[in-house]
């Protein structure tokens, strides 16, 4: 008797859903689609915002892939790398495509990230329950640099080798112990075949392990607290019958297909950059990294990538090496304890005082501008500016324990708002 | 909200002004790299006038051949001169201890220049030889001050002087007039400019050779997103429906 076409597909369904019982007696796959898609419950009145952290993820895991294809033609090595790349860049099939998707990857990864972290600011998403989850987030962020610093001296161009030395060097002004450790980090006395082999196995293995183990944590961690949503306020707390938040919609299919219309808007931009302007008119690729490394020969003027420059800008802002490196430090670890440092109960921006809407603006203004400072020859006005925003940024964390206790706050509602 | 969004704007267009200051005047190269004759020619002018001290050890020659749309054979009868074969980079023959004895520093490869250095630069500092006795090579470079080069160019440019005058804002220090043709070149200069435009573009294009090729692509790319985007966008417009 010949089957007709509905008697296939009935076998065939059937067949996988008796496969999926068969894997969930062994694995809890339906328990963690369920625990973190279909019923997993995220606010209905997620803005755009809330967009970056899903693209973080689509840019790390084409980080991850396009790394994996340029590491099977780099080479390693003082005497090959910079020829590798330009043998990618011309010869390999595609390379040039793979190469740039990385190189504009790195950089859209931290514009994504910070924006990613200033919604946190926005709308208090580091504030309890979720304080694990921007502690978390700020250790991924720490890798991140470590993995984009790594990663910018492979290409073995000049402004990554002086790069390096630079940051190296920072190392050597802790006292006593500094120039060993700068020497122990380069393997050498200068920046060497030696380095760039370590560098290229901390950028390739090492640092990526450990972000996307950190990745995971963090979507754990959130999955566990909830998302949080622009008016601050916990959606948990008014459930219907079943159990399912009111305010809430599932993950998938809802926030799964909104996510992708921004994924593909990020794409659009992504790609004009990738196949219009690669080097971003040397902010992305920078002039200078055209150019072989020369031990012998500096940059006309050393800069990082941009960044960097906001905390390079604080380093030079300080005129003592030591504690130029102090504030620098200081300033990428402040961060971690804003939980603690923000007393206000009121999550929202949108509900809460206008001292902390005028400190977060000027907060984001002093963060650019330093940014932009942060690129510039250290001359007269430039060291004056640098060092007002410095105070600024400073101001931010420092000043927050004492007004967020006495903020007047307005009345959050109990439900989201459209 | 709207008030963050505006300071930060503010802020970018304070970097843009700032930007723009400082530097030394360049000439405008306008080359353009979809030019296929003017790159033709400046590949030929490349291998006549460069090619003796500058290798381009990144540019194979018969990529060359097929982006220029040139047959192997018209390659290796203009463009190859030393017996490589049509798969060689454009390496060439000057040992680089030679080349530092004759003219204290190694001719730099060109495969990047353009990238490092950019078109107007160039094109401004191949025009910019002016006589100079007190330097080895008998000329300097109004845009690289004290430059090893020699004037490669010379005959067909013309042998020409740079007129300077003081400073008045800064004492001992000169700023540039303008220059002042001692004897006509082979070339008119307006034909000169025209063919270091052509090597320039030359240049660009073996800094990038995939350049031409990628914008083509990224109109496609983009295109392909923006009919995904609306799908993407009935689907989820679809799903939310019943979400109010």
């Amino acid at each position: 008797m010949a089957s007709t076409e509905a008697d296939v597909f009935d076998r065939l369904g059937r067949g996988l859903s008796s496969l999926g019982a068969w894997i969930d007696k062994r694995f809890p796959m339906t328990k963690l689609i369920k625990e973190h898609a279909t019923e997993y419950y995220a606010s209905k009145n997620f803005n755009i915002w809330y967009g970056f952290g899903v693209i973080a993820t689509v840019v790390l895991v084409m980080q991850l892939v396009t790394g994996i294809f340029l590491t099977m033609n780099y080479k390693p090595s003082a005497e090959g790398a910079f020829a590798s790349v330009e043998y990618i860049m011309r010869d390999v099939d595609w390379g040039w495509l793979i190469r740039y998707l990385h190189s504009t990857g790195a950089s859209a990864f931290f514009i994504v990230v910070y924006l990613h972290m200033f919604r946190g600011l926005l709308y208090g998403s580091y504030k309890k329950p979720r304080e694990l989850v921007w502690i978390i987030g700020m250790f991924i962020y720490l890798c991140l640099m470590a993995e984009a610093f790594f990663g910018y001296l492979l290409p073995w161009g000049n402004m990554s080798y002086w790069g390096a030395q630079v940051i190296v060097s920072l190392f050597g002004a802790i006292p006593v112990v500094g120039n060993g450790l700068s020497e122990w980090i380069r393997g050498d006395f200068y920046i060497s075949d030696i380095t760039l082999n370590r560098f290229f196995a901390f950028h390739v293995i090492a640092v990526p392990l450990a972000l996307v183990g950190l990745v995971v944590v963090h979507i754990m961690a959130l999955h566990e607290v909830g998302s949080n949503n622009p008016d601050g306020i916990e959606i948990k707390e008014h459930k219907d019958a079943s159990g399912k938040p009111i305010d809430g919609v599932a993950f998938h299919p809802y926030h799964t297909s909104k996510d992708l219309v921004i994924v593909i808007i990020f794409l659009i931009a992504f790609s004009a950059v990738v196949f219009f302007a690669p080097d971003m008119g040397g902010y992305f690729l920078e002039h200078a990294n055209f150019e072989p490394a020369d031990p012998l020969r500096t940059p006309a003027h050393i800069a990082p990538v941009w960044y960097f420059t906001p905390f390079y800008a604080m380093l030079r802002a300080v005129p003592d090496k030591l504690l130029g490196v102090v504030f620098m430090g200081s300033a990428v670890l402040l961060p971690f304890f804003l939980p603690w440092l923000d007393r206000c109960r009121v999550k929202s921006i949108r509900y809460r005082s206008w001292i902390y809407k005028v400190a977060l603006m000027v907060f984001a203004v002093t963060f650019l501008t330093l940014g932009y400072l942060g690129m510039q020859q250290p001359t007269g006005p430039v060291v004056v500016l640098c060092r007002t925003f410095t105070i600024l940024y400073f101001a931010f964390f420092v000043s927050m324990p004492f007004y967020s206790r006495v903020e007047k706050t307005k009345p959050v509602p109990t439900r989201v708002t459209p | 909200m709207r008030v963050t969004v505006a300071a930060l704007l503010f802020s970018l267009c304070l970097a843009g002004t700032a930007l723009a200051e400082g530097e030394a005047k360049l000439d405008e190269a306008n080359t353009n790299i979809k030019n296929q004759p003017s790159l033709q020619r400046g590949a030929k002018y490349f291998v006549n006038y460069c090619l003796g001290c500058h290798s381009a050890k990144y540019v194979r020659y018969n990529r060359l051949a097929q982006d220029l749309q040139i047959t192997e054979q018209q390659l290796v009868d203009n463009l190859m001169f030393t017996g490589e074969h049509p798969f060689d980079t454009m390496t060439n023959a000057m040992r680089p201890e030679d080349a530092t004895r004759w003219f204290g520093v190694a001719p730099p490869d060109l495969s990047l220049i353009a990238r490092s250095r950019g078109t107007d630069y160039l094109y401004t500092y191949l025009r910019g030889f002016y006589v100079d006795p007190s330097r080895p090579s008998g000329v300097n470079n109004i845009v690289l001050r004290g430059s090893a080069m020699p004037a490669v160019l010379w005959e067909l440019q013309g042998p020409q002087r740079a007129k300077f005058s003081a400073d008045p804002d800064h004492p001992g220090q000169e700023i540039f007039e303008g220059f002042e043709q001692i004897r006509p070149g082979e070339m008119p200069p307006a034909q000169f400019d025209e063919m270091v435009r052509d090597v320039v573009n030359f240049l660009d294009y073996i800094g990038e050779p995939i350049k031409r090729e990628r914008e083509a692509l990224g109109i496609r790319v983009i295109g392909f997103l923006l009919v995904f985007l609306l799908i993407a966008y009935l689907l989820k417009k679809e799903i939310w429906k019943d979400v109010h």
